[in-house]
């Protein structure tokens, strides 16, 4: 795993529900077939009101056209990102999407867990709001050795919490991987 | 070093001499429960990733209630059971409650309770998100997604981070009109549906120590709808009691610390609340019944792991004596034995069930039911249009059935107070 992540910032705001990440309609979709399962990049954070999408200004798809990856790759939320159903399909729409870390307040904690068990993405924590802070389209830096976020456009750096016991699982790949290399299962 | 309960359970269970919330821990799980939902997606992971050698971590500590899609004639629904019925019979899983048999039991987290599986001071985790409910015995109880509980289905452990606490204080003495599902709603209108993202709500004082473990149950349950990891209430001796007669295993009582730290406190005189309703369409919109009273119901609803219980139907009996309800009413005891205990249970010698019946009510079979919409020819299920009033925990769109229909969320008392009218109806007007 990369330890210093590059990439645009996609900025969100509060109580982001899994709707919101991945409607409904489209939970339809086999999650294994490659084919298949890109439609789920392709209509990741759809079901974001388009006045909200890539704060401060909005109005910004973040997925252009018929692509599934998206050009924004670090999502800055607010509180309770992750809020709603239970779906796996969330954290792993956002991954098809080329998404690698989500930095926010807080989380909605089944959204956390999915999140950091199936491998798809870092679900960084802030101990401060964050998403008044950076704007969508900002070059960002992420340090994972040092829990810190750079934003290379402004050139301010902000402290993330540590990532703690759950950083070994990413790292694996999930958390059948991580149980197999520290020899928990075999 | 303070901490509070549910830090004291998760260190034991984390084998280490404290915690402190926000840290990332491993714990060792006592209990593993499942149901036909998630059980078979749950299998299907374990096997993909254990192989066809795969073990159970410990089959006595693997529970499984089929309780979800029960009467109905959904052939994917009654599949699941199918599949559960072999896994269960391949593995030599005793603790499963088959369908069609006398182990059948209903409603998994009130069935965990009464066959002795919530044990003080443990740790349980189980595929569904109102596994909080088991936190009323003084323990840590969660619900997890089917990749966590594949992982311990076949290791036994899963990690967890600690919670920060938030403590809710009830003083005073409950009022007749009054039951726990009116302070949890209070809860829920106070601090939201993300107010305790993350945490564990505790309760305490003199008041929840005053409920019987059925209305424990029913704080606990609903911690989820405010976001929180679990609810919690300390085991007192009416705790003791009751696991003592489901249960030879030890238990441990756990209390917090009065020196700890909690992220908010919150402090009610119950004697000065009222009753309450969750008004359409989410469990934080608050209101007083008193406010919404005369509101138009089409359906009455008593039933679910929150309301669904032996005491919830001692509340609604006690004002639908002697009555006739005028709209469709369904009772729906939460498992086969509360049902049993319906026709022994009695007020002027006529049992609770014969109450409902000679009111008019339907007596359903236990399971999860319309609670949570379930297959079409589920019985209670919304249809579009209805204004229902229900003693269950959610009242989002589409819930209990139909999209198209409006569901207000209140006690035993206030639903059987407002099947005799037809209308929201405080229970003070028959008590």
């Amino acid at each position: 795993m990369k330890k210093i992540l590059n990439g645009k910032a996609f900025v969100l705001g509060d109580n982001i529900d899994t709707d919101q990440i991945i409607p409904a309609e489209h939970l339809v979709y086999s999650l294994s077939d490659p084919e298949e399962s890109n439609k789920y990049g392709h209509y990741a954070l759809s079901g974001i009101p388009l006045s909200q999408s890539g704060l401060p200004g909005g109005g910004l798809a973040f997925i252009s056209g018929e692509d599934f990856t998206s050009k924004y790759n670090i999502i800055i939320g607010g509180s309770n990102f992750g809020c709603g159903s239970s779906r796996e399909h969330a954290p792993f729409a956002l991954q098809v999407a080329g998404v690698k870390a989500i930095i926010a307040e807080s989380y909605a904690r089944i959204f956390y867990r999915n999140s950091v068990d199936g491998g798809f993405l870092l679900p960084y924590e802030t101990p401060f709001k964050l998403n008044d802070q950076i704007k969508t389209g900002d070059e960002v830096e992420l340090n994972v050795n040092i829990n810190i976020l750079k934003n290379l456009t402004t050139g301010k750096t902000y402290n993330l919490r540590s990532l703690g016991d759950i950083l070994p699982i990413i790292e694996a790949g999930d958390i059948f991987k991580y149980a197999r290399q520290a020899g928990m299962i075999a | 070093m303070f901490m509070t309960i549910t830090e004291k359970i998760l260190s034991k269970s984390s084998g280490r001499k404290g915690v402190e919330p926000g840290e990332n821990i491993w714990l060792n799980v006592d209990i593993l429960m499942t149901h036909d939902v998630c059980g078979p997606p749950t299998i299907e992971i374990w096997k993909r990733e254990f192989g066809k050698d795969a073990k159970i971590w410990d089959k006595d500590k693997l529970v499984i209630f089929p309780d979800h899609y029960i009467y109905t004639k959904n052939p994917q629904a009654n599949r699941n059971v199918e599949l559960l019925r072999q896994f269960t019979g391949e593995y030599g899983v005793d603790n499963y409650y088959d369908v069609g048999t006398e182990r059948y039991k209903g409603v998994c987290h009130i069935a965990l309770a009464e066959e002795g599986y919530n044990i003080p001071g443990t740790v349980l985790f189980g595929t569904d998100s109102h596994t909080c409910t088991s936190g009323a015995f003084g323990m840590f109880s969660t619900g997890v997604g089917n990749t966590d509980a594949a992982f311990i289905l076949g290791t036994g452990k899963i990690w967890e981070k600690v919670p920060e606490s938030i403590k809710f204080t009830f003083d005073g003495e409950m009022p007749l009109y009054l039951t726990a599902k009116d302070l949890i709603l209070k809860v829920l209108g106070e601090i939201t549906t993300n107010g305790a993202t993350y945490c564990a709500l505790e309760f305490d004082g003199d008041a929840v120590f005053s409920l019987s473990i059925d209305e424990r149950m029913t704080l606990t349950n609903m911690a989820i709808e405010a976001g929180a990891m679990n609810g919690i209430i300390a085991a007192d001796a009416v705790t003791e009691a009751y696991v003592k007669e489901r249960s030879r295993n030890p238990y441990e009582i756990f209390k917090s610390d009065s020196e700890s730290k909690y992220k908010g406190q919150y402090r009610f005189d119950v004697s000065k609340m009222e009753p309450n309703v969750a008004k359409p369409h989410s469990p934080d919109n608050l209101d007083s019944v008193r406010n919404v009273q005369g509101t138009k119901v089409t359906k009455c609803y008593i039933g679910s792991c929150t309301g669904g219980k032996l005491s919830d139907f001692v509340s609604a009996a006690k004002i639908i004596f002697g009555n006739k309800v005028k709209v469709p009413t369904y009772i729906v005891p939460a498992s086969t034995s509360i049902a049993r205990q319906m026709e022994v249970e009695a007020i002027s010698g006529v049992s609770l069930k014969q109450i409902f019946e000679n009111a008019g009510c339907v007596v359903a079979q236990s399971s999860c039911a319309a609670c949570l919409g379930g297959p079409m020819d589920t019985i209670g299920r919304a249809t579009d249009g209805e204004t229902i009033i229900s003693t269950t925990n959610r009242n989002f769109p589409g819930r209990m059935g139909s999209k198209k229909s409006s569901v207000y969320l209140a006690s035993p008392l206030t639903v059987a107070a407002s099947a005799l009218t037809g209308s929201i109806t405080d229970p003070r007007d028959f008590l």
